[in-house]
């Protein structure tokens, strides 16, 4: 008698069937993907100012859209996808099937991290070709920039499969969880200069990841001098961390406890 | 050998009692069916053989094992079953032949990737795209699903819906070979022709009670009711209900001097017997 094959590679398996079936729904690869370069491209092109010495809207929007796409490619995904797959009683066919539920987590982890890093690829060549954003040299912000990545990823994953017991059905999904992103997104100075947003506005966005995921790629794609043009005067990113590490305590632990295969 | 063992079983949904004292033996090797009417019981009561559901009393052993049961046990036990459910709309981009090798990394000993898509009469589809796949030929998918793990029990749930006359005796045929091969079957089922063709035995539940087990042919005093011999007298046609039928057609044969014009001898059909049982309750 063979064993069971493990968790973890019955993950990476799961994980190599998503990507395989998210790129071929070309629709959802165009809109995933391509959305938030587009608009890039039309923030870039409308909003021309510098807000600071050296420092261009574009280059803001930039460090803002790369967040944000952290929050759309996992967060926003997932959440409306798995009640689709709940409805369409494929999370019931593979719960009576031995692949563990962790398996399934690994999967749905795997395809985002391939498509976020597909999307930063894209935002980054857009920015710099178009809108002649730099890329950082010093090696500290690319070390931030990787654990930002890797953080907000799995902070993102897990508040996905967590919420995704939310929404009552998959058709009602997407009108659920799009507007929640699309405030965030407006209250954590993607769209807009953190700074400029009224005070209780801020102060709501500092409760969720978002608003610290921005601020942390703030302080890898724009300069150091700009760090004391933030809320407190500096990067925070200590505390981009604690925040983070919070959010995904709190996702893991829903995502186990609550995730549910079946509809009713 | 009993492969499921269930003794007491009761579920209830708020004041709804859905389960209410089942028992049920299913030996090894045997193709039982559950029969009963929407609402009587026989989804909650798979469902909890099954794992997906929790029970609120009773026993219940499906090949040594509590369903209930979580963690890395439950993993053993299902990679020992194979489920397949209603209805699924899924994984519409992926071609049959992906599919179902995917699956088959989910087992230890999973059957022959290849064979299984043959069983089921998919090979011409293999690199079809799901979604381009018509309803039966996507049920055949889920069949093919459901055996890929090689299991020792196999749940079928209402498995030929939406089939075509042909489909389906080329489904029946394949569920044969699986029971010939070892493989215990539990079939619940809308169609009494089904349940009569391919059971051992069946069960009838009603109201949350099993009301009968027997073998299709006995249920319900089947094979000791009177039989019913109609003919063709004149213009009219007559019958005569008897425990000795052969006597009827004797006598008959004999009046009308050889062949009796338009005659039948029948019994109540499974379908007449099961309506009975459950009190023509019908939906």
């Amino acid at each position: 008698m063979n064993k069971i094959p493990s968790a973890l590679s019955l993950g990476i398996r799961r994980g190599g069937l998503e990507v395989r079936q998210f790129a071929r729904q070309r629709e959802s690869v165009v809109f995933t993907l391509l959305f938030p370069v587009i608009l890039l491209a039309i923030f870039g092109s409308v909003f021309k100012d510098t807000i600071a010495p050296g420092v261009t809207f574009s280059q803001y929007f930039l460090a803002g859209m790369i967040a944000s796409g952290l929050v759309n490619t996992g967060f926003q995904a997932l959440a409306i996808t798995i009640p689709l797959e709940r409805d369409f009683g494929a999370l019931k066919r593979l719960r009576g099937t031995p692949m563990p539920a962790s398996s399934y987590f690994i999967g749905k982890a795997i395809l985002i991290v391939v498509s976020m890093v597909i999307q930063i690829l894209l935002l980054l060549g857009f920015g710099m070709i178009f809108f002649g954003v730099g890329l950082p040299t010093a090696p500290s912000n690319w070390f931030t920039f990787t654990w930002l990545v890797i953080l907000g990823s799995a902070c993102s994953t897990a508040l996905g499969i967590a919420f995704s017991i939310v929404p009552k059905s998959g058709r009602g999904a997407s009108a659920v969880v799009s507007p929640i992103v699309i405030i965030l997104q407006f209250f954590s100075g993607v769209f807009f200069v953190f700074t400029q947003l009224p005070s209780w506005m801020q102060q709501i966005a500092a409760i969720f990841p978002l608003k610290w995921l921005t601020q942390g790629m703030r302080s890898v794609f724009l300069p150091e001098t700009f760090a004391s043009q933030e809320v407190a005067k500096g990067w925070e990113n200590g505390k981009t961390f604690v925040i983070l590490m919070i959010w995904l305590a709190i996702g893991v632990f829903f995502s186990i406890r609550k995730f549910r295969w079946d509809r009713d | 050998m009993s492969l499921i063992e269930v003794k007491g079983l009761k579920k209830s949904y708020g004041d709804v009692h859905a389960v209410r004292g089942v028992d049920l033996e299913i030996t090894q090797g045997e193709i039982f069916s559950l029969l009963g009417p929407n609402g009587a019981g026989k989804t909650t009561t798979v469902e909890i053989l099954e794992g997906f559901r929790t029970r609120d009393s009773g026993s219940v052993s499906v090949l040594g094992f509590d369903p209930q049961t979580r963690g890395n046990q439950s993993r053993q036990w299902r990679n020992r079953i194979g489920i397949v459910l209603q209805t699924s709309a899924d994984a519409g981009d992926l071609t049959v032949l992906e599919t179902i090798a995917h699956f088959s990394g989910y087992y230890s000993n999973p059957r022959n990737v290849d064979e299984v898509i043959a069983s089921v009469g998919l090979g011409e589809k293999e690199n079809a795209l799901i979604r381009t796949l018509s309803g039966g030929q996507r049920r055949r998918l889920d069949v093919a699903l459901g055996i890929i793990g090689n299991p020792e029990l196999l749940f079928l749930d209402e498995p030929t819906t939406g089939f075509d006359p042909e489909a389906r005796r080329a489904f029946w045929s394949l569920i044969e070979k699986l029971r010939d091969g070892g493989t215990t079957i539990l079939l619940t089922t809308h169609y009494l022709d089904e349940a009569e063709a391919l059971a051992d035995r069946v069960a009838v539940i009603n109201n949350g009670v099993i009301i009968e087990v027997s073998t299709p042919g006995d249920l319900g005093g089947r094979s000791t009711s009177k039989a019913t011999v109609t003919w063709r007298d004149g213009n009219e046609i007559k019958s005569e209900k008897s425990d000795n039928p052969t006597e009827v057609v004797t006598k008959l044969s004999s009046r009308f001097g050889g062949e009796i014009p338009e005659l039948i001898v029948s019994r109540p059909s499974l379908e007449d017997i099961y309506l009975e049982m459950i009190g023509d309750v019908r939906e």
